[in-house]
């Protein structure tokens, strides 16, 4: 167990106590940005075992979102079942048509896969606009269901949205966590640092890439299953777009590549930012928590590519001197 | 049976011949060098053996496997691992974490992993450096953690690509009493180089390549004399001065 | 016949949009995601020049171009300069915080409406030529293309300053060894891209409504054009932006409308899956 751990396990439990201590939480206002955050930290460290730990940018992840919300919301309305058929079924087929989409894209390099992926993306957003069985461009709308945990719906008390993304947070922090100090982790890390040098040492890193992304896609459909379960609708310009792509790949980057804390701090950042800037101007300030976000962007790349988690190491270790 | 077999490999790119029918083996527990001018062909022969390219002619086999279209992450996991010439440590890593790596192959369990990565940091005396950023270090120390690296696969037939190259005097002498070390624990040893001082007292044999063919195989001794390898490569006062240096 | 027509001026247009990104990337190596955007800029200078001062944008091309060159200039001088020695995606990640800058900051400032210029000297025309309808705007904005992106070429190729680029593409360091004032060539050409754009932004308000997300897909596919035809080659470029508009339009008429950016898309992907390194690219 590393030193870390003890501090995520305290994070953990502060954060389950949180909604109980009367007065914080206590507006839904804050719930709201608090399972955002939750939700979008969770979203971001999937995409991060692609393309922090493995070093593959994919600018395709919102696909994999998509399917994991379609496939919750087709059960709830199409099927009138609860949502837990198509979240298993959702997260399994995102993770086999990420396997069969990127391996052939693996032989492309650089610049060229990275718009492979989003020409996915486009391609993907379009089909789901004129499919008919999930809705078309309509998308679907939540019917009125029971409340509980069976339907995975509550109508007014988040508290309980609130449980149910700390444990999407906790399973999917967790389940890097894991990867990070086990073989896997080892040679994503080894793949994303040297190919020719992994594969000298007995990387098949076309298997490490395969696993890489489908467990990414997995758990990036999850989020997607709680999205729509929060949201109560979907419709293909919410969830496959391009827009919803970038915001893994940016969360991820501000808040620190590669690393297990960066999307927990990217998105507490963004999220607030997002959220209250929306809230404070509406529509007059249309798009003000985006210019901040993109001013952010530049600067990190520019000055410290490391992200906040970089900016925090940069300090510690200035103070150890 | 030869450990490592080489039977008529050639490797053309396009036009340029870089291997030309080239032959020979290499007995286990051995160690053989790889020697010639620049520009003969020996990188290229590494990576045809460990399975960056694929010869255009011939078979290589490797403890009775037949290698000669294996991958390089297969020939590695056979147990013939290479270091390269230009270093590729994984930068961001620590020097443990980059040994660890080359452990996992035969050790799944992260602990078991670390000590063997340990063990081999330990070999190539890398203590000092365990935590730092394998990008951080100097050409020395990362070419000693190229060789703990590929030691810490496991391998049975370890082939260093000038690892010797860049090296101070010190290093060099530290480099060969490491290469004599993992001869007597058994490995098996194919090594380019061009410091000869530093071959030629350990080497068992020694394949001379010139211009994609080999011209000469065998001892120190035979090597030194043997008038064609002088032309191409050694040099008359060169090999004069050698030939009292080698027993 | 008419669809293939469509499709070839519209792949005239993506060629001047596109080649601006193409020698960017050429030259230093570096996607810039907020092409689309600087195209956005162009159409809002035309336009706001065509509503507030009632210049055409046949003229006002001239100063949106000359407009996105100074933002092209700027661009690298304040961001790109910085990202030249990290990582690959460096500069496409600080482009696209950019693009996200520019998109919403004209989002604040001018709203999502759409705006069109209503009359126009172009908009709106049409010539009949052997039975087949020719738009004006777009048959003009083809010519336009056609020029700028023959100018490029000779500039490349026949100037001095073209050799000296093309020097500095192909190997920077030995280029500075040779005189070669490298970072204002990086200058240069970054403001060149942008120009090029600026001029296809600037005419298309003469038939295109302008809002802040215009520039999204154009940028894009002006991405998967560059791509497609092969980083660094321009003759690529051009063949692939032909290409592209012949798919879309085909795809658009013969399968369904929505069906033209996944069969453009599509196509990328059988392209650069066949070769990975594009049709021409190095």
């Amino acid at each position: 167990m590393k030193r870390g751990d003890t501090f995520w396990g305290l994070l953990l439990l502060i954060m389950a106590v949180l909604p109980l201590v009367p007065g914080i939480l206590a507006s839904s206002f804050t719930q709201h940005v608090m399972i955002l955050i939750l939700l979008f930290a969770a979203m971001a460290q999937a995409w991060n075992i692609l393309g922090g730990y493995c070093g593959q940018t994919s600018f395709g992840h919102s696909v994999f979102f998509g399917i994991g919300a379609y496939g919750a919301g087709m059960a709830v309305v199409t099927y009138h079942l609860a949502p837990w058929p198509g979240v298993i079924l959702g997260a399994l087929l995102a993770a086999l048509v990420a396997m069969a989409i990127s391996y052939p894209c693996f032989k492309l390099s650089g610049h060229y896969f990275a718009i492979a992926t989003f020409a996915i993306v486009e391609i993907f957003n379009r089909l789901f606009m004129v499919w008919y069985w999930v809705g078309g461009a309509l998308g679907l709308d939540y019917p009125l269901v029971d409340e509980g945990w069976r339907n995975f719906m509550w109508y007014e008390d988040k508290r309980f949205y609130y449980y149910g993304a700390l444990i999407l947070f906790t399973i999917v922090f967790g389940t890097v966590r894991w990867i990070e100090s086990h073989r896997l982790g080892y040679y994503m890390r080894a793949v994303r640092e040297g190919q020719e040098a992994a594969e000298s040492l007995g990387v098949d890193s076309t298997r490490v890439k395969l696993a890489a992304i489908a467990i990414s896609a997995f758990l990036t459909a999850l989020c997607g299953a709680f999205f729509v379960q929060y949201n109560l609708r979907v419709d293909p310009s919410m969830v496959m777009s391009l827009d919803m792509s970038m915001k893994f790949v940016l969360i991820t980057i501000l808040g620190g590549l590669g690393t297990l804390a960066g999307p927990l701090m990217g998105a507490a950042v963004l999220i607030p930012l997002q959220e209250y800037s929306r809230a404070l101007w509406g529509g007059l300030g249309g798009g003000v928590d985006l210019i901040v976000f993109g001013l952010l962007i530049v600067i990190v790349v520019v000055r410290q590519p490391k992200g906040i988690m970089g900016i925090l190491n940069a300090i510690s270790r200035r103070r150890h001197r | 049976m030869a450990l490592l077999s080489v039977r008529n490999v050639s490797m053309a790119f396009g036009s340029l011949i870089a291997n030309d029918d080239v032959t020979f083996d290499i007995d286990e527990g051995s160690i053989v060098g790889l020697i010639g001018p620049n520009g003969a062909g020996k990188t290229t022969l590494f990576n045809c053996i460990s399975g960056i390219c694929r010869p255009t002619a011939g078979t290589i086999h490797f403890d009775g496997v037949d290698i000669t279209r294996s991958p390089a992450s297969r020939t590695a996991r056979l147990g013939a691992v290479r270091t390269f010439q230009v270093v590729h440590p994984l930068q961001e890593m620590t020097v443990t974490d980059n040994v660890m790596v080359g452990a996992f192959l035969r050790h799944r369990k992260p602990a078991a992993a670390r000590a063997k990565a340990n063990a081999c940091i330990g070999l190539c005396r890398l203590e000092d450096f365990c935590d730092k950023r394998a990008g951080s270090l100097t050409i020395g120390t990362k070419k000693r953690l190229e060789v703990a690296r590929a030691l810490a696969t496991g391998a049975r037939l370890l082939m260093l690509d000038e690892a010797m190259a860049g090296l101070t005097s010190t290093e060099v002498r530290e480099s060969v009493e490491l290469i004599t070390q993992l001869k007597e624990k058994g490995l098996t040893l194919l090594v380019v180089e061009h410091i000869m001082e530093a071959i030629m007292p350990i080497a068992d044999k020694l394949v001379v390549l010139d211009g994609g063919k080999k011209i000469a195989e065998g001892p120190p001794d035979t090597i030194i004399r043997d008038e064609r390898v002088v032309a191409a490569y050694l040099g008359t006062k060169f090999s004069q001065k050698m030939k009292s240096s080698v027993p | 016949m008419q669809v293939l027509l469509d499709g070839l001026m519209s792949g005239m247009l993506y060629a001047l949009v596109a080649v601006g990104l193409g020698i960017i990337f050429g030259v230093m190596d570096v996607i810039n995601f907020a092409h689309g955007e600087f195209l956005m800029v162009a159409m809002y200078v035309s336009y706001w020049m065509g509503f507030i001062l009632r210049v055409d944008p046949l003229i006002s091309m001239v100063a949106a171009g000359a407009f996105v060159f100074i933002v092209g200039a700027l661009t690298y001088r304040l961001i790109i300069k910085y990202t030249i020695g990290k990582s690959a995606m460096s500069a496409l990640l600080a482009t696209f915080g950019l693009s996200m800058v520019l998109k919403n900051v004209c989002l604040n400032r001018f709203s999502p409406n759409f705006r069109l210029l209503s009359d126009t000297w172009l908009g709106g025309k049409t010539i009949t030529l052997a039975g087949l309808i020719l738009p004006v705007p777009q048959l003009v904005i083809g010519i336009v293309s056609m020029a700028v992106v023959g100018c490029v070429y000779l500039l490349m190729s026949r100037t001095r300053l073209g050799w000296a680029i093309q020097a500095t593409a192909m190997d920077k360091e030995a280029a500075e060894l040779m005189g070669i004032d490298t970072e204002r060539i990086y200058l240069l050409v970054f403001g060149l891209g942008g120009a090029c754009v600026g001029i296809a932004g600037g005419l298309l308000p003469s038939h295109l409504a302008v809002h802040p997300e215009v520039g999204t897909l154009f940028g894009l596919i002006a991405f998967v054009i560059v791509a497609m035809g092969g980083f660094g080659s321009i003759s690529g470029t051009l063949l692939a932006a032909l290409l592209i508009g012949l798919v879309e339009a085909l795809a658009g008429f013969y399968i369904a409308p929505v069906f033209k950016y996944v069969a453009v898309f599509g196509l990328y992907l059988v392209v650069v899956l066949l070769r990975p390194k594009g049709l021409f690219g190095w």
